[in-house]
């Protein structure tokens, strides 16, 4: 990557410097710049129309200026007033971290066990719960639907939680990432004395730290999200997630825009600050899961 | 205890990895293997949550394959892959392409281009539902009428819902995609670019006969990645269509939206399981076409 890099260094350098050589080739580098830039900015319109309007009063929603003349919080103060979306706010928060110490946990757990013990039914094992990857969400959730109101498991966390409290992707993932600790390292263990589960998470573990924290951001977005199963599975509005209790919100108040984008603000915003704060991390994180797993 | 310590090394291997695996293969049968026999069971019976399930043979299968709205639905799941899924490869590949060689502000812009991956389908749904209402409410009708332009009917129009409903998903995944074509871009040998720029070959050519075959593995990825999306859209379609849900006149509904009005506002369960094994025949067909192609390179 070396050569075209400095080129395309140089030919930027040269472009912000105002002096040139080779102009039309600068010409073309800044197009390409100014382009991209306004698609980037094209990108997060929507999410700046959706916190510009939150902050706006009703007779400024409709106008097209993304900073309102006045601005105000009415209308947090409002929806967070009589305690849904903070209810909703904090299931969806509750939800989402145990199921990510849970899938994170359990995921590592299997991973390490098919990847590193010697054992009959290991690629049975490894097989079957790869095969449960063809099976989408959306035919399991009548069975489990069933199941939940036998078990009596409707409108609870753990009905919201339990389809999600360990993954096959994770599974899979976590495997590939146990691949690359060696052996040695186990069995140097095993000569000072640890048992089995203390090699695994006291010398294992911290060395696929990065896999944890890409799976770990991938389930927690996946549940913060999720939405068909918390739809079919919650009946009470105290029980709902973020994204369902917005569903109902935006049907309830309908063409109160102003009050719909500050509920949606409220449900994007934590992801979207945290996205900000380790912008770098959870791209690498976002590449490391999809291309190996 | 005493049993324990007079195993062999190999031995206690095989009692540490079942330690290991016995809570997660439970939960493998009893959340993952069983619901699935569950429903392809419940796809040959009638039960509508209160009575007996009674078994009807293929009848479920018979009432789906011969109702129009269900063709209609499959028409418009399939229409959300041939739409979706090629409008948001070319797209994220021309952006990653150029995203590859600008150095000034790439981390920013990157961000910018990612950020929409970081929301809730739901919350943007309603954002998008708000853009594209009618004057004076709607942003984009508001844009268009101050620039001079007819309106447009966004939701309201049998021909029109479809794709609107599938812009907000295609900008939410962009990002992603965008992300893993730079990666894979990134991955191929810088030499190769090299020796096409010693022997003068033109950018066209380099793009078509080096970056856009090596690339091959990454693309394959993203097509299967994304079209199993698409052929499960529901959040978009749900939130943007609430007062009547997949319409105008079912237009917009895709499958697992049939699947969830069948089973929770019709309670037609084993009407509902069929069609979810339809889904999975489906999304299962796709998975193996994917396979083959993968094969192939």
């Amino acid at each position: 990557m070396a050569s075209q890099d400095i080129a395309v260094k140089a030919s930027t350098d040269a472009l912000f410097s105002g002096s040139s050589r080779n102009s039309r080739r600068n010409m073309g580098q800044f197009i390409r710049w100014v382009l991209l830039f306004g698609g980037g900015i094209l990108m997060v319109m929507p999410i700046v129309f959706m916190i510009s309007t939150s902050l706006k009063f009703p007779f400024e929603v409709y106008n097209l200026n993304l900073i309102p003349e006045e601005p105000t919080i009415e209308n947090y103060t409002y929806v967070l007033e009589d305690g849904r979306f903070y209810g909703w706010f904090i299931n969806s928060l509750v939800i989402a971290i145990l199921t990510t110490v849970s899938a994170v946990f359990f995921d590592a757990l299997v991973g390490y066990a098919l990847c590193k013990f010697k054992f009959p039914g290991r690629y049975l094992v490894f097989i079957a719960i790869l095969s449960t990857l063809m099976i989408p969400t959306e035919m399991l959730v009548i069975p489990w639907y069933l199941m939940s109101k036998s078990f009596g498991w409707l409108d609870t966390y753990w009905g919201i939680m339990f389809p999600g409290v360990m993954t096959a992707f994770g599974t899979f993932l976590m495997k590939q990432f146990f691949e690359t600790v060696p052996d040695d390292f186990l069995e140097a263990a095993r000569i000072d004395g640890l048992n089995e589960f203390q090699i695994w998470w006291q010398v294992a573990m911290p060395l696929v730290r990065p896999a944890l924290a890409a799976l770990a951001i991938f389930v927690f977005l996946g549940n913060w999200t999720a939405f068909i199963w918390p739809l079919i599975v919650t009946n009470s509005a105290e029980m709902y997630t973020l994204p369902v209790g917005l569903s109902s919100f935006g049907d309830e108040v309908d063409v109160a825009w102003e009050l719909i984008m500050t509920g949606a603000a409220i449900s994007t915003l934590p992801t979207l600050v945290v996205f900000l704060i380790f912008q770098r991390f959870i791209i690498r994180g976002v590449v490391m899961a999809g291309l190996k797993g | 205890m005493r049993f324990y310590k007079n195993l062999s090394i190999p031995q206690k291997q095989i009692v540490w990895a079942w330690a290991f695996l016995a809570l997660p293969v439970l939960f493998y049968v009893v959340i993952r293997f069983y619901p699935t026999a569950n429903a392809f069971v419940l796809s040959f019976q009638e039960w509508n949550l209160l009575g007996d399930r009674k078994f009807v043979g293929l009848e479920n299968y018979a009432k789906l394959f011969s109702d129009p709205v269900f063709w209609k639905v499959f028409k418009n799941t399939f229409m959300y892959l041939i739409l979706g899924t090629p409008i948001s490869l070319v797209l994220s590949f021309i952006i990653a392409y150029h995203l590859d060689k600008v150095r000034f502000m790439h981390g920013t812009i990157r961000a910018l281009y990612f950020l929409p991956f970081m929301t809730s389908a739901v919350a943007m749904a309603w954002v998008w539902r708000w853009f594209y209402q009618p004057v004076p409410i709607g942003v984009f009708n508001n844009f268009l009428a101050s620039l001079g332009f007819a309106q447009i009917e966004f939701l309201s129009s049998t021909t029109n819902a479809l794709p609107s409903v599938l812009a907000p998903a295609v900008w939410a995944g962009l990002g992603f995609q965008v992300i893993i074509f730079m990666a894979g871009l990134r991955a191929i040998p810088q030499s190769y670019y090299e020796a096409a720029r010693i022997d003068g070959v033109s950018t066209w050519t380099v793009l078509t006969e080096i970056t856009i075959p090596l690339l091959k593995p990454t693309i394959v990825f993203l097509v299967v990645f994304s079209s199993i999306g698409f052929l499960r859209i529901f959040d978009q379609v749900f939130n943007m269509t609430t007062n009547n849900p997949g319409g105008p006149l079912n237009s917009t509904k895709p499958l697992v939206l049939l699947i969830y009005d069948t089973a929770f506002n019709g309670f037609n369960m084993g009407y509902a399981a069929a069609q979810t094994v339809v889904l999975f025949t489906i999304l299962l067909v796709v998975s193996l076409i994917q396979l083959r192609l993968l094969k192939d390179s």
